[in-house]
C-alpha cells in the first residue's frame, strides 16, 4: 500500500531523541501522567459526589430516577463502541492502513458525537422539567431532601458537564487526526499521535463507565 | 507488535465483554439488593475499566514503569478519599 | 564526575568561545525567543516574568507593612486592604514561588544535568510558559480591575456566594496557571526517565535532579485538584451551583479540603527545589561529597508522599472532625521527618569540609538556619492544642514567611547565583553579592521574628488594625522589611550589570562537580558537542581537586 509520505520529515523522529523506541516510550509515559492528572480531577469531583451521597443516600436515589436511564445505557453502549473502533484505528494505523485507519477515526467521531447530542438532549429534557439548577433557574421538586436533590443534580450537571468538554477536546483533536490520516499521515512508524490520542480516548471512556452507574443507577429499582 | 491478527480478535471479545458487563449492571440495579447494589455496580465497573485500561489501551503488555504510574494516580485518589472521609464519616462521633 | 567525551578540555578558562555558537546568540530577534524550543531560552523566559511579579507581589507587601505601622487603618481603605494582602499572596505563591526554581533553573539545568540536548518535549515547554502568561496576564486584569478580597486562599462561602470583588478572573488565571505548572512537572518525570546520558545511573544523579523530580511529582497530583476547588468556585459564581452552599446541604469544608489537598504539598513544591539548590551548593563550597548522598535523595520522595497526607492541619479550626484532626496532626509530625534528615545531612556535610564562604554558600548557610527555625515552628502548630491558640494569627505568617522567604526565596538566589555564570557566561560582582546576602539575611530576620511573637501575643493576620499594644513590634517588622527590599533591590541591579560589565566566566568557575559545568559557559544550543558517558559516581569533589592540582602542578 503506497503512502504519501510528507516531503520534509523522512522520520518522525525528534531532535532531542535519540531513537524511535525512546521517543514512543516518552510520548507514551508523558500521556500516562497527564491522564493521572486527569485522575485527581475528576477525583475531586467523585469525592464530592461520595460525601454528599452518603448524607443521604436516599435523596440522592430519588433524583438520580429522574435521570433517564433508557438513554444513559444506550449512551455508555455508544461510548464504548466508539472506544472499540479508536483502538482499531491505531490497529490499523500500524499496519499502514490508510482508508481503514481514516474510517475508523470517523467511526469514532460519529459516535463520539452521537454521545454528545444524545446528552444534550437529556439536558433539554432537564431543563423543560425544572431540574436544572443553573443560572437561577427553579428547581422543580416536590420530594423531601430538596437540597440534597438539587446537590444530586448539581453534581450531575458538573460531572457529566466536565465529561462532556473533554469529549468535545477529544473530538476536536480526532478532526485533526482524520484529516492527517486520510492524506496518508500517521501510518506506520508516524502512527503514535492516534495511539496517543487512544489512550485519551480511552480514558475519558473510563471516567463515564464510573459516572453512569454513579448517576444513573442508583434509584433504578 | 506480535500476534497481529489476533489482537482485533482480542478487542472484539472485550467489546462484547463491555456490552454484556453493561448488560448486567442496568439489570441488576432493577432489583433491590440493599446495600450490595451499590457494591454489584462499583465492581462492575471497576471491571469494565479494567478491561477498557488492560486491553485498549494496552497496560497489560506496557512495561512496569507505566503500570507504575496507573498505580500511582490510583494510589494518589485513594489518598484524597480515605482522608477526606476520615474527616466527614467520623464528625458524629463526637 | 569524569567525563569521557570526545569534545576538547573544558577545564581551563576558555573565554573565547566561539560567540555566535552559544543559545543566548542563537538569533537575536524578539521572535527568536517568543518562538524557541530552546529550554534554556524558556527559562530565561521565565526568569523575566517571574521576577516581574516578584516585585508586583513585593510591592503589594510594602503597602501592607507601610498600613500596618500603625494601629490605625490610615494608608489605605480596609477593603483595598483586603485585596492587597490577597494580591500579595496569590501573586507571590503561584506566580513566583511556584514555578520560581523549577520554571527557570529546573528548564535551565535538567537536560544539562542528564547529558540531553533538551527536555523530551520541547515545544510542551513552550506551551508552558504561554500558559503562564496568559494565567498571569487574567490575574493581572483582574488586580487593575479592582482586585480580590477573599485571601489567597479563597474560602468559600465568601468566595463563592459573598465577596463582590474580581473572584472569577483571579480563579480563570490561577487555573490557567496550574496548567503550566503541570506541563513542567510532566515534562521533568518523563526527561529524567527516559533522557539520562549513558552510565548515569539514578545514584549518580545531582540531588537537584532528585529534588525536581520529586517536585514534580508534586505538581503533577496535586494541581488539578487545586484546579477542580477554584473551577467549583467559579461554577458556583457563575451557574449558582451550590456545591460548597450549607443552604442546599453543601459543605463549605469541602472547599477546604480540595483546596489545602493541593496547597499543602505546594508548599513543599516550593522548598523541594531549594532543597535541592542547598544540596549542590553545600558540596561544592565545602570540597567534598554531600553526606548521606541516598538519604538526601530519598528524602525527597519522602516529602513528596508524606506532603499530601497532612493537609487537615490548615481544617484544625475549621469544623473538621477531631479524629481526623488527631490523624493529620500524627501524620504532620511525620512528615519532618525527611526534612529534618536532611538538615542533619547537610550539616554532616560540612564536617571536616575546606569550607568557602562564596555567596552561594552564604545563601544556602542562610536557608539551613531559617529553614530549621521555620520547620520547626511547623511542628509547634501542628500539635492540636497549639493551634488553636496560634491558627490565623501572625504566628502561622512568621512560620511560613521563614519557610518561604528565608528558605525558599534564599534557595532560589543561592541558586540564581551559582548557575549565573554558566547562564549568562558572566561572573556577578562578589563584593556586592555578599553584601546583599547578609543584608537579606538581617533584614529578613528582622521582619519576620517579631511576627512570631506578635502572633503568639495574639495579633490576629489579615487584620488592617491591631492593638496599640503591638505598634512597636510592627514597626520592626516593618523597618526590616524595608532592609529586605533593599537587599532584593541589590542583586536585581548588579546582576543587570554584570550582563554587560561582569567578568566572562570560564565552563566551570566553581571548580563544581556535574554534567552542566562540562560545557561552555553559556552553553551552546545543543548543550554538548557529543553526548557525554558518565564512569564515575557524582560529587567526587576529591578528584576534581586532585586532578586541578595536578593542573596547577603541571
Amino acid at each position: 500500500m503506497s503512502r504519501e509520505l510528507p516531503a520534509a520529515a523522512a522520520s518522525p523522529l525528534a531532535h532531542q531523541f535519540d531513537d524511535l523506541p525512546q521517543q514512543r516510550e516518552a510520548d507514551e509515559m508523558g500521556m500516562w501522567i497527564f491522564l493521572c492528572t486527569e485522575i485527581m480531577f475528576f477525583g475531586g469531583l467523585f469525592l464530592a459526589y461520595t460525601i454528599y451521597r452518603t448524607q443521604d443516600e436516599a435523596a440522592f436515589a430519588a433524583a438520580s430516577h429522574e435521570l433517564d436511564l433508557f438513554w444513559g445505557t444506550v449512551n455508555t453502549a455508544v461510548l464504548m463502541t466508539s472506544s472499540l473502533t479508536m483502538a482499531l484505528a491505531g490497529h490499523a494505523a500500524e499496519a499502514s492502513r490508510r482508508k481503514q485507519t481514516a474510517f475508523l477515526l470517523l467511526a469514532t467521531l460519529v459516535l463520539g458525537s452521537v454521545f454528545i447530542g444524545i446528552k444534550g438532549q437529556e439536558y433539554y429534557h432537564k431543563y423543560l422539567h425544572g431540574l436544572m439548577p443553573l443560572w437561577g433557574l427553579p428547581f422543580e421538586w416536590q420530594g423531601t431532601s430538596r437540597g440534597h436533590a438539587e446537590l444530586f443534580f448539581d453534581l450531575y450537571f458538573l460531572m457529566t458537564g466536565v465529561h462532556a468538554l473533554h469529549m468535545l477536546i477529544g473530538l476536536g483533536i480526532l478532526v485533526v487526526l482524520i484529516v492527517n490520516a486520510s492524506r496518508g499521515g500517521l501510518l506506520g512508524e508516524f502512527s503514535a499521535p492516534i495511539h496517543i490520542t487512544g489512550l485519551y480516548w480511552h480514558f475519558v471512556d473510563i471516567v463515564w463507565v464510573f459516572l453512569f452507574p454513579l448517576l444513573y443507577l442508583i434509584g433504578a429499582h | 507488535m506480535p500476534h497481529k491478527p489476533s489482537q482485533v480478535r482480542v478487542y472484539g471479545v472485550v467489546y462484547v465483554a463491555l456490552l454484556l458487563l453493561l448488560a448486567l449492571t442496568v439489570e441488576a440495579a432493577r432489583h433491590d439488593l440493599g446495600h450490595w447494589n451499590f457494591v454489584v455496580a462499583a465492581l462492575i465497573a471497576a471491571v469494565k475499566a479494567l478491561l477498557i485500561a488492560l486491553y485498549f489501551m494496552h497496560v497489560r503488555d506496557s512495561t512496569s514503569l507505566i503500570k507504575l504510574v496507573v498505580a500511582a494516580g490510583l494510589l494518589w485518589l485513594c489518598i484524597l478519599f480515605s482522608l477526606s472521609l476520615a474527616d466527614y464519616w467520623t464528625r458524629a462521633w463526637l | 564526575m569524569t567525563v569521557i567525551s570526545p569534545s576538547p578540555s573544558t577545564a581551563g578558562p576558555a573565554p573565547e568561545q566561539a560567540p555566535s555558537r552559544d543559545y543566548l546568540s542563537a538569533g537575536y530577534t524578539v521572535r527568536s525567543w517568543l518562538v524557541t524550543t530552546d529550554h534554556k531560552r524558556i527559562a530565561i523566559l521565565y526568569l523575566l516574568s517571574i521576577t516581574f511579579f516578584f516585585m508586583l507581589g513585593g510591592l503589594a507587601a510594602t503597602l501592607v507593612r507601610l498600613d500596618l505601622m500603625t494601629p490605625q487603618a490610615d494608608l489605605v481603605q480596609t477593603e483595598t486592604f483586603n485585596k492587597l494582602f490577597t494580591a500579595h499572596g496569590v501573586i507571590m505563591v503561584f506566580f513566583f514561588l511556584i514555578p520560581s526554581i523549577p520554571a527557570v533553573l529546573g528548564n535551565f539545568l535538567v537536560p544539562l544535568m542528564l547529558g540531553a540536548r533538551d527536555l523530551a518535549f520541547p515545544r510542551l515547554n513552550l506551551l508552558s510558559w504561554y500558559v503562564y502568561v496568559l494565567g498571569g496576564l487574567f490575574t493581572l486584569y483582574a488586580l487593575l480591575a479592582g482586585g480580590v478580597d477573599t485571601g489567597w486562599t479563597f474560602y468559600a462561602p465568601y468566595s463563592s456566594t459573598y465577596s463582590n470583588t474580581y473572584v472569577m478572573a483571579t480563579a480563570v488565571g490561577i487555573f490557567i496557571t496550574g496548567f503550566s505548572s503541570i506541563l513542567t512537572g510532566l515534562n521533568f518525570i518523563v526527561t529524567i526517565h527516559k533522557m539520562r546520558a549513558p552510565g548515569l545511573t539514578w545514584f549518580r544523579l545531582p540531588l537537584f535532579i532528585w529534588s525536581i523530580y520529586a517536585t514534580s511529582i508534586i505538581q503533577v497530583l496535586g494541581t488539578p485538584v487545586l484546579a477542580i476547588s477554584l473551577f467549583l468556585v467559579g461554577m458556583e459564581r457563575l451557574l449558582g451551583i451550590g456545591i460548597f452552599d450549607p443552604r442546599l446541604g453543601g459543605d463549605p469544608i469541602l472547599f477546604q479540603h480540595l483546596f489545602w489537598f493541593y496547597s499543602h504539598p505546594a508548599v513543599y513544591i516550593m522548598i523541594l527545589p531549594s532543597m535541592g539548590v542547598v544540596s549542590e551548593i553545600i558540596p561544592c563550597f565545602c570540597r567534598k561529597r554531600p553526606f548521606g548522598y541516598a538519604f538526601i535523595g530519598f528524602s525527597s520522595f519522602a516529602i513528596a508522599v508524606f506532603s499530601f497526607l497532612v493537609w487537615g492541619h490548615h481544617l484544625f479550626v475549621s469544623g473538621q472532625s477531631v479524629y481526623a484532626g488527631m490523624v493529620f496532626s500524627i501524620l504532620s509530625y511525620l512528615v519532618a521527618i525527611p526534612s529534618a534528615v536532611k538538615v542533619f545531612n547537610w550539616t554532616a556535610s560540612l564536617h571536616k569540609g575546606s569550607i568557602s564562604f562564596d555567596t552561594p554558600m552564604l545563601y544556602a548557610l542562610g536557608f539551613v538556619g531559617l529553614f530549621t527555625m521555620g520547620g520547626l515552628t511547623g511542628l509547634f502548630v501542628a500539635a492540636l492544642a497549639v493551634d488553636v491558640h496560634v491558627h490565623d494569627t501572625y504566628f502561622i505568617v512568621a512560620h511560613f514567611h521563614y519557610i518561604m522567604v528565608g528558605g525558599a526565596v534564599m534557595g532560589y538566589l543561592g541558586g540564581i547565583h551559582f548557575w549565573w555564570p554558566k547562564m549568562t557566561g558572566r561572573l556577578y560582582p562578589e563584593g556586592w553579592a555578599r553584601l546583599s546576602a547578609i543584608l537579606i539575611f538581617v533584614g529578613f530576620n528582622l521582619t519576620f521574628f517579631p511576627q512570631y511573637i506578635l502572633g503568639y501575643l495574639g495579633m490576629p493576620r489579615r487584620y488592617h488594625v491591631y492593638p496599640a499594644e503591638f505598634q512597636v513590634l510592627n514597626v520592626m517588622s516593618s523597618a526590616g522589611a524595608s532592609i529586605l527590599a533593599l537587599g532584593y533591590f541589590f542583586p536585581l541591579t548588579y546582576l543587570l550589570w554584570s550582563l554587560w560589565y561582569g567578568k566572562p566566566a570560564s565552563p566551570n568557575p566553581w571548580r563544581a562537580a556535574g554534567l552542566e559545568w562540562q560545557t561552555a559557559s553559556p552553553p551552546p544550543t545543543e548543550n554538548f558537542a557529543e553526548t557525554p558517558v558518565v564512569v564515575d559516581e557524582a560529587y567526587d569533589y576529591q578528584r576534581i581537586d586532585t586532578l586541578s592540582h595536578e593542573g596547577d602542578a603541571a
